[in-house]
């Protein structure tokens, strides 16, 4: 497991595609909200978190469709499913390895961005901690969703089809840590909630992952 | 026929709007299943000669 | 005699070629019927006037939006655990009538919303997890319709079924906590209390009785076109060996 991720994360930073990839289009739909909502502080810092939250949504999404394809092309997942590693270990390694490339960046990104959209002091932490804490859920529902879709031609746009509908509940709990953050409110209930649903999702998704991988692959 | 009021294009909308996709989805099932139908007594047809 | 006898396709197009133009006549009389009745002899509620008449398409739509993905999970894990195909292919049969149901709801309610609350639509709970559910039905519909093989097809789809039913359910109380809503409670509950009044609650259950007929007949008769559209792709491969 730990070699799959290794693998996984080396191939991601040579190829120089996923890593910086996400980052940069998070930058950019970051950086595209001003001018469609308007420059002015008062209108933009309400919804700072909201955006930034989406934003990283978005950018997970972006680099799912090859979690399992490029293995599938080059005959690399057949040989993962007969290693002697049990399916469900691959599904959760590949998932550690997208939010490694994904998920922690676009975290730890997010306050700085955040400073562009004017987001009040005290929720740039919490921007950080709900990101850290929800991007491991969406990574693994995001796995699942490529998990599903990989012995398909066009997956892609199914793929986001698939995947946003799952989104919702992290969507929900996320943004609200973010929102409670920079208003300066309580905010233990929605970050107990957000790491419940992280940890189901690391429980029991591989299973569902590692099931939808052994029927693409019969 | 009732009188509805104020409210009758809110009741009229909601019931053509109902009569309409169920008449709708009723429609698909009969369409799809005749045409099933057809093609495998063609396909049947085939076979046995 | 077990309900399993009907996992053979043979017997099922048997019995049901029977049962589904005595279900179609029952659940076009009750649905006429039932509207009929509260459309034209029940009197109009004092605060809502007529309006109060959309009540007996939307409960019973919304009802049977939520009982259709139910059905479908019960289908996909009958078909998971016992691999009968009729299994999965009522359960794909269901999809387009649920997401009907769940259109039904979501239109009349907005209708009704709109002279009501004031608004078309607001992001309640219980209009926002209809919407979710929508988007659930159609990406499950979209992954049917992409994938050629049957059997995969069949598998994928129940697997998304079951992880979709439990966000699903997730969404639901998330969708709680995020927001307080404008939605009145349950119209029907065993707690007599909060119910509607007698004059709408009785044609309210024969439309119930006509939608969860309606319901049935259709899954039904959409089963039988599956079993034959499987049957014809068995026929048409077997051409093109030959």
């Amino acid at each position: 497991m730990i070699r799959i991720l290794a693998r996984d994360l080396r191939l991601a930073v040579r190829a120089g595609g996923g890593f910086g990839l996400s980052l940069a289009f998070f930058l950019i739909v970051v950086v595209l909200v001003p001018f469609a909502i308007g420059p002015e502080t008062a209108r933009l810092s309400p919804i700072a978190p909201g955006v930034l939250w989406i934003g990283a949504l978005l950018a997970c999404l972006l680099s799912l469709d090859r979690v399992f394809a490029l293995d599938r092309e080059d005959g690399a997942l057949d040989l993962l499913a007969t290693a002697p590693v049990p399916l469900e270990g691959v599904a959760l390694a590949k998932a550690a390895a997208h939010w490694l490339t994904t998920g922690l960046p676009l975290s730890l990104a997010a306050p700085f961005l955040a400073v562009l959209l004017g987001l009040p002091w005290p929720g740039h932490p919490w921007l950080c901690v709900s990101l850290l804490v929800g991007t491991p859920a969406l990574s693994l529902i995001g796995t699942f969703g490529a998990g599903l879709t990989v012995g398909l031609k066009r997956g892609g746009l199914l793929l986001s089809l698939l995947v946003l509908p799952l989104y919702v509940p992290t969507l929900i709990f996320g943004a609200d840590v973010a929102r409670r953050g920079a208003e300066g409110l309580d905010l233990g209930a929605p970050l107990s909630l957000l790491g419940a649903v992280t940890a189901g999702c690391v429980a029991l998704l591989p299973f569902a992952t590692a099931a939808a991988l052994r029927v693409n692959l019969r | 026929m009732p009188d509805l009021g104020k409210y009758a294009a809110e009741v009229g909308a909601a019931y053509a709007v109902s009569a309409v996709l169920l008449l709708g989805i009723v429609a698909l099932t009969l369409w799809q299943g005749a045409r099933v139908k057809r093609a495998l007594r063609a396909a049947e047809g085939r076979k046995d000669a | 005699m077990s309900i399993w006898t009907y996992a053979n396709p043979a017997k099922f197009m048997a019995t049901t070629a029977r049962a589904v133009p005595i279900l179609s006549l029952l659940a076009g009389a009750c649905l006429l019927g039932g509207l009929a009745w509260g459309f034209f002899f029940t009197p109009d509620d004092y605060r809502q006037g007529a309006t109060v008449k959309i009540i007996y398409l939307h409960v019973p739509s919304a009802l049977m939006a939520i009982n259709a993905w139910l059905m479908m999970l019960v289908a996909s894990l009958i078909w998971l655990v016992r691999r009968h195909h009729v299994s999965a292919l009522a359960a794909k049969a269901a999809a387009p009538v649920g997401v009907t149901m769940t259109l039904i709801a979501l239109v009349t309610g907005a209708v009704w919303g709109s002279p009501m609350w004031g608004t078309y639509w607001a992001w309640d709970p219980r209009l926002t997890s209809f919407l979710i559910l929508f988007l659930f039905y159609i990406g499950y519909m979209a992954l049917w319709s992409a994938i050629e093989d049957p059997d995969t097809a069949a598998d994928l789809t129940s697997v998304l079924c079951l992880v979709g039913s439990v966000f699903a359910i997730l969404s639901r109380y998330a969708v709680n906590f995020w927001n307080q809503g404008l939605h009145q409670g349950a119209s029907l509950s065993l707690d007599k209390e909060e119910n509607v009044a007698d004059v709408f609650y009785y044609p309210l259950l024969v439309c119930i009785a006509g939608f969860v007929l309606l319901f049935v007949a259709l899954v039904l008769a959409r089963t039988r076109t599956e079993i034959r559209a499987r049957r014809l792709h068995a026929l048409q491969l077997r051409e093109r060996m030959a």
